[in-house]
């Protein structure tokens, strides 16, 4: 299979500070990749350049066979990137609904009806709560509504980082089983951030370990499940 | 009591223009956090390119409509090549930018239409059927242009995908990009948003003041008391606070202090909010979970 996303030698900065050192990583058409890591390894860094936002970066990155470091942020999101950002992201002065017709700010076709449809279908929540300010909906909505949004610019590739952050372990396992089906239904390729790496290592089919700035190893997420130092270091067991 | 009647609603009809200065000044600084002091400035350079018009003979409102293209333009140029590379200069920096770009204007109004008053006429004829003991025609008319240019603004930014767009930069250019929003044209376009409304409160102000290159010096002002009072950041506010402005100068002018004290009513009105409660009446309370 080839990939939809792939990076080399990709660096990053934020005005002197280097952050990330040539990290090279990939996702599979139609796949799940997680990239872990502790705390300030560099995970969202990696996401930003990947979307170029916020970082000054060097390095290849490839998008569904075409190089898109150097592009605008806004260019490189019509190509298909959603990006489901740390802390969400959320317009928390306009309506559910709002922030959803913004997701879908860049298509012109006929089919964004039926896709409110389709992420209020994923997100009943949502539904019930569309006319409301989405700055009064509570952490798991809030998460669900940065995803649905995403959605609806129909991408190719989702980058989540860390959806599972501050959530109950129910929501996270509601988020995480809608992730799995909208994978596995739409045929959408995701690149997952998370610290949580027992549930991110059990819904990707990839994994990339991030120490400070640096992939340090990768493989199939069983193979690095399985790992004696791995399970010591981020699974605590 | 009808003198009274009458002072109000010639206060709602100055405020009408109050409110769309206010609304300029809010929609830059939603999105800079500054405020444009050059948007009097612009509107005065917009108002006489009318008055040429009209002095080589183009109907009224063609001119109108003509002036409100050029002040949209000029607004969003004025975004693009002097305000732009200066957003990630210091506070200062900025304030200086507006403060020359007032300057700049203000003497090329002077240059290129001189000092001496100009009368500009009403499009509005006094003899109107539409004229009353209460308001004069202009007035009537200043009023219903104003409140039809709001009504348009709010439709725009209610009803339409880019004034939704335009909402989302304000509150949150960095999401907004990752929808795939154009933030640089947004900031443009809110530019030449308020160079627009400017336009209209220019045009609609100059048969009161007569044009000079400093008429809208009180008008931006009194706008900028009417945006404090009702809260910077938030566009009804704003408009609702230069309607208040507009009625208590008028009030304070023929009941309290005179005329020649009114510019005193709205520095007092700027600087007791400043301290008082500085998010204005209807300073924008977000409500967030935390
Ligand atoms: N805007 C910024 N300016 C300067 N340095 C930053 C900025 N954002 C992050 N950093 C630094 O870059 C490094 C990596 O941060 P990053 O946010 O990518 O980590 P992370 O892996 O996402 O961590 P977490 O799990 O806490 O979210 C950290 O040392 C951080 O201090
Ligand atoms: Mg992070």
């Amino acid at each position: 299979m080839s990939a939809i996303l792939e990076t080399r030698g990709l660096s990053a900065a934020y005005g002197p500070t280097q952050v990330l050192q040539s990290i090279d990583l990939a996702v599979e058409q139609g796949g799940i990749a997680t990239l872990l890591g502790a705390n300030g390894a560099g995970k969202t860094t990696t996401l930003r350049a990947l979307c170029n936002m916020m970082v000054r970066l060097s390095g290849e990155v490839r998008f569904d066979g075409e190089r898109i470091d150097g592009k605008a942020t806004e260019d490189i999101v019509r190509r298909g990137i959603g990006h489901v950002p740390e802390g969400r992201g959320t317009f928390v002065s306009l309506s559910v609904e709002e922030n959803l017709r913004l997701g879908a700010h860049t298509r012109r076709d006929k089919q964004v009806a039926r896709d409110f449809e389709r992420v209020y279908g994923y997100f009943p929540r949502l539904k019930e709560r569309r006319n409301q300010q989405a700055g009064t909906l509570s952490g798991g909505e809030q998460q669900m509504l940065a995803i649905s949004r995403a959605l609806m610019l129909r991408p190719k590739l989702l980058l989540l980082d860390e959806p599972s952050f501050g959530l109950a372990p129910l929501v996270v396992q509601e988020i995480f089983h809608i992730l799995r089906t909208i994978n596995q239904q739409e045929g959408v390729s995701m690149l997952l951030v998370e610290q949580n790496a027992n549930i991110a290592l059990a819904l990707a089919g990839r994994a990339y370990l991030l120490e400070t700035g640096r992939i340090i190893m990768h493989g199939p997420s069983a193979v690095i499940g399985s790992d004696e130092s791995v399970r010591r270091a981020y699974l605590g067991y | 009591m009808q003198a009274f009647l009458h002072q109000m609603l010639s206060g709602f009809a100055t405020g009408g223009i109050y409110a769309s200065i206010a609304l300029a000044l809010v929609m830059i600084y939603q999105t800079t956090h500054h405020v444009n002091f050059a948007q009097g400035e612009m509107a005065t350079f917009s108002t006489y390119l009318a008055w040429q018009m009209i002095e080589l003979g183009l109907p009224y409102w063609l001119a109108f409509l003509l002036t409100l293209l050029f002040a949209f333009i000029l607004g969003a140029a004025i975004e693009r090549i002097i305000v732009r590379p200066f957003y990630k200069a210091p506070v200062l920096s900025v304030v200086a930018v507006f403060i020359g770009l007032l300057l700049i204007i203000n003497s090329l109004s002077g240059a290129l239409f001189t000092y001496t008053i100009k009368p500009f006429a009403s499009p509005f004829p006094s003899d109107a059927w539409y004229g009353s003991a209460y308001l004069s025609a202009h007035e009537v008319g200043m009023i219903f242009v104003t409140l039809v240019v709001l009504a348009l603004v709010f439709a725009f930014f209610r009803y339409t995908p880019l004034g939704l767009a335009m909402r989302a930069v304000a509150e949150n250019p960095v999401s907004s990009r990752l929808v795939g929003v154009r933030v640089g044209w947004m900031l443009a376009l809110g530019w030449g948003l308020a160079g627009l409304i400017g336009a209209v409160a220019g045009t609609m102000t100059a048969p009161v003041v007569y044009l000079d290159p400093n008429m809208m010096f009180g008008v931006l002002l009194y706008g900028f008391a009417g945006a404090l009072l009702g809260g910077i950041d938030n566009a009804w506010g704003a408009v609702l606070g230069g309607f208040i402005v507009g009625i208590l100068q008028n009030l304070a002018g023929a009941y309290v202090v005179g005329t020649e004290l009114m510019v005193t009513v709205a520095l007092g009105i700027i600087v007791g909010i400043l301290v008082i409660k500085p998010s204005g009446l209807f300073g924008r309370t977000i409500v967030t979970r935390v």
